[in-house]
């Protein structure tokens, strides 16, 4: 009798809930009772509600288990769980869960249903038919598909991809690179974390067929130090791609070169900023370059690079494989194709949600996220991590898309929303983006490295309500300050979260002292 | 030994070099020296075989990648991640970024440093627990997030904190 393959997540939300103790809990209660199994570690899916969930292959399905602790272990094996049957945990059918079902997994489609690290099981669920097509094409066209996508980055700032590759197309250099930024440092983001986890191979693919676009033959991914096992998933694919010659001198027989190596950051929130990155890369100091000259240009070691967001690069497989149409069919107005939109906080049901954009913030909220997980009001949302905009709930009706949530001044950045129920104190979250950008500060520009400073100790005035009035009207004019003043997003940024909280919230600001 | 104050000069025994470390530096150094920018990488390889950068191996690490002293230290004091002095055997980061604090990670905090009786960035007396703490470690829908010795804990409280702390190893 052949093996009954089970899936227990290698994901680190997964792993954070005990699914490596269940893996080995299933492996042993299986050889006491002398069945033959064997376990697949998988991504996650990213209902982590249902984490660790296991998922047992049977002839009617992938059936799902979750969430699932190690003393659940023994009953599940009672049960007949290898066979597909019920449980007081059993899910049904894993695709047929409604929190699953009703996304539109483009980018995710293969996170947490293959084993990350296969390259045969990645190419079974279509893996490497968008570098195949790509190989076959000008490198023009190859661009002008992506242009044609529609797909902007996905890392917060929104920019045409397309276009960043043209520009670096069009330089003629001895050596060109292709980066990736995978230093996700969002409070409320985990999406190039899952993907990394969860199907490292699609990134792998992207920065290939960017780099046959646009004449590179060396790749770096970014990456945060806080993720140490994404470093472990990446490596372990990255050799199984060079062994399957799919990177390296002669990627797929092609007699095209492309060389690609994961570079560790240090805890620098501020190397999420790419000119900042590309200085880490470099092997110095966070510091933010001023633009001109562009990356596209003149980016790492002085080449044409191009530095694109985890998710930007994974969602250009499929689109190669698809075609631009096919991806561009998806979302409205100029926010083309979908966005892995993660869900987090004080949420009942937590997680990330690919979805085609104009799915509305209260949907998100209410019926995937089920409300609060303290059963408290949602009373506030942060859209788009630490310098992104509170969002009061009179506007949870807002869609979610670009142009959407500039409409009422916040901004989606790298999808992350995090939910506050009423127990939140505004100021308290004022304080604290100005706190956090006074330690992340990089310290090359005044308003930043000073203004972060200032703010910290005007709010702490302004909440022991000492001159309240003028003290918040300097933060009011700090603010314009470090918005105009700023050479990058992080000083840029930092007022959003706190003109936000002002303006929606001013009672928090108002509170009475004993 | 404790090693130099974080921003000082090295100074006195701290300026010293065992033999073990000078290998380990001389071992990232050989590594990594060919490679396009490679400071970074090795920071990372002193750190990860010593558990620090002793500031008398920054000297080495310069001369070694032809920079300046200041250089090197101007890139170790930039980055959170890089220690002057080594820490204790088992290292907690505690998440303080906003989906933890939309679930009290404060509350969490106060009693973790209660319990250890130190601060953050401090070591415990007996040199088990070093608490730092941490800016997003990705686990943010399953708030308040902790990460021991690389292993990442989610929804973690008051309690399971402690059951996780008594799990390491006994105290000598």
């Amino acid at each position: 009798m052949s093996s009954i393959q089970i899936y227990v997540p290698r994901d680190a939300t997964a792993l954070s809930l005990g699914a490596e103790t269940v893996a080995r809990a299933i492996a042993v209660e299986a050889s006491r009772r002398g069945v033959a199994v064997q376990i697949v570690r998988n991504g996650s899916r990213g209902l982590f509600w249902l984490e660790p969930l296991v998922e047992v292959v049977t002839l009617t399905g992938r059936h799902a288990y979750g969430p699932i602790s190690v003393t659940d272990v023994p009953g599940l094996f009672d049960a007949g769980f290898l066979e597909g049957h019920g449980h007081a945990l059993h899910r049904g059918l894993v695709e047929q869960i409604p929190e699953l079902q009703s996304q539109q997994r483009l980018t995710f489609a293969r996170v947490g249903s293959i084993d990350p690290v296969s390259v045969a099981d990645y190419r079974a669920h279509g893996g490497y038919e968008g570098l195949q097509r790509a190989l076959a094409m000008q490198p023009a066209d190859i661009v002008a598909a992506v242009t044609q996508s529609g797909l902007r980055g996905r890392g917060g700032a929104a920019f045409p991809t397309g276009i960043k590759w043209q520009t670096v197309l069009e330089q003629t250099a001895p050596q060109k690179y292709v980066t990736c930024n995978a230093d996700e440092g969002d409070s409320g983001t985990f999406a190039d974390r899952m993907l990394m986890e969860g199907d490292p191979l699609s990134l792998i693919e992207g920065m290939t067929i960017a780099a046959i676009a646009v004449g590179a033959t060396h790749g770096y991914i970014y990456l945060r130090i806080e993720y140490p096992h994404a470093h472990r998933v990446l490596n372990e694919a990255i050799a199984a791609a060079c062994d399957a010659g799919l990177l390296g001198r002669d990627v797929m027989g092609s007699g095209k070169q492309f060389e690609l190596e994961v570079r560790l950051g240090a805890g620098a929130y501020i190397c999420g900023e790419e000119t900042s990155m590309l200085e880490s890369l470099e092997g110095k100091r966070g510091e933010v370059r001023v633009r001109p000259p562009l990356p596209a240009v003149k980016g790492l070691f002085g080449c044409p690079t191009i530095v694109n967001n985890v998710i930007s690069l994974a969602s250009v497989p499929i689109i190669l494989q698809r075609g631009a149409d096919f991806y561009r069919d998806f979302g409205s107005g100029r926010s083309r194709g979908t966005i892995p939109l993660q869900l987090a906080g004080n949420i009942k049901r937590g997680g990330l949600f690919e979805r085609a954009f104009g799915l509305t913030l209260r949907e998100l909220l209410y019926d995937y996220g089920g409300g609060s997980a303290s059963g408290r009001p949602i009373r506030a949302v942060q859209v788009g991590g630490p310098l992104g905009a509170y969002i009061p709930a009179s506007q949870f009706d807002t869609p979610i898309d670009y142009e959407a949530l500039a409409g009422i001044g916040a901004l989606l950045g790298h999808g992350g929303v995090v939910a506050f129920d009423d127990s939140v104190d505004m100021a308290g979250m004022a304080r604290y983006a100005m706190e956090f950008c006074a330690k992340e500060s990089c310290g090359k520009c005044t308003p930043c490295r000073i203004g972060s400073t200032r703010g910290v100790e005007l709010m702490d005035r302004v909440i022991a309500n000492v001159d309240r009035a003028s003290n918040l009207q300097l933060i009011e004019e700090l603010c314009e300050t470090m918005l105009h003043g700023s050479l990058c997003g992080l000083g840029g940024m930092t007022p959003f979260p706190v003109q936000s909280a002002l303006k929606y919230f001013p009672e928090d600001f108002h509170k009475t002292i004993a | 030994m404790q090693a130099a104050a974080k921003n000082s000069p090295a100074e006195g025994p701290s300026s010293v070099l065992d033999a073990h470390a000078r290998a380990e530096i001389d071992r990232a150094l050989a590594q990594y020296q060919a490679q396009p920018g490679p400071l970074l990488q090795v920071l990372h390889a002193v750190q990860a075989s010593l558990g620090h950068v002793p500031p008398a191996a920054v000297p080495v690490i310069a001369e070694g990648l032809n920079l300046s002293r200041a250089e090197v230290h101007g890139v170790i004091t930039f980055y959170h991640y890089f220690r002057h002095s080594s820490p204790g055997r088992h290292t907690v980061q505690l998440c303080q970024a906003e989906a933890c604090r939309s679930m009290h990670c404060e509350a969490l905090t106060e009693h973790v440093k209660q319990r250890l009786g130190i601060d953050f960035h401090g070591t415990t007396s007996d040199r088990r627990v070093t608490l730092e703490p941490v800016y997003c470690l990705g686990n943010c829908a399953c708030a308040p997030a902790v990460m021991i010795d690389g292993d990442l804990h989610g929804r973690v409280t008051p309690a399971s904190f402690d059951a996780l702390l008594a799990a390491l190893d006994p105290v000598p």
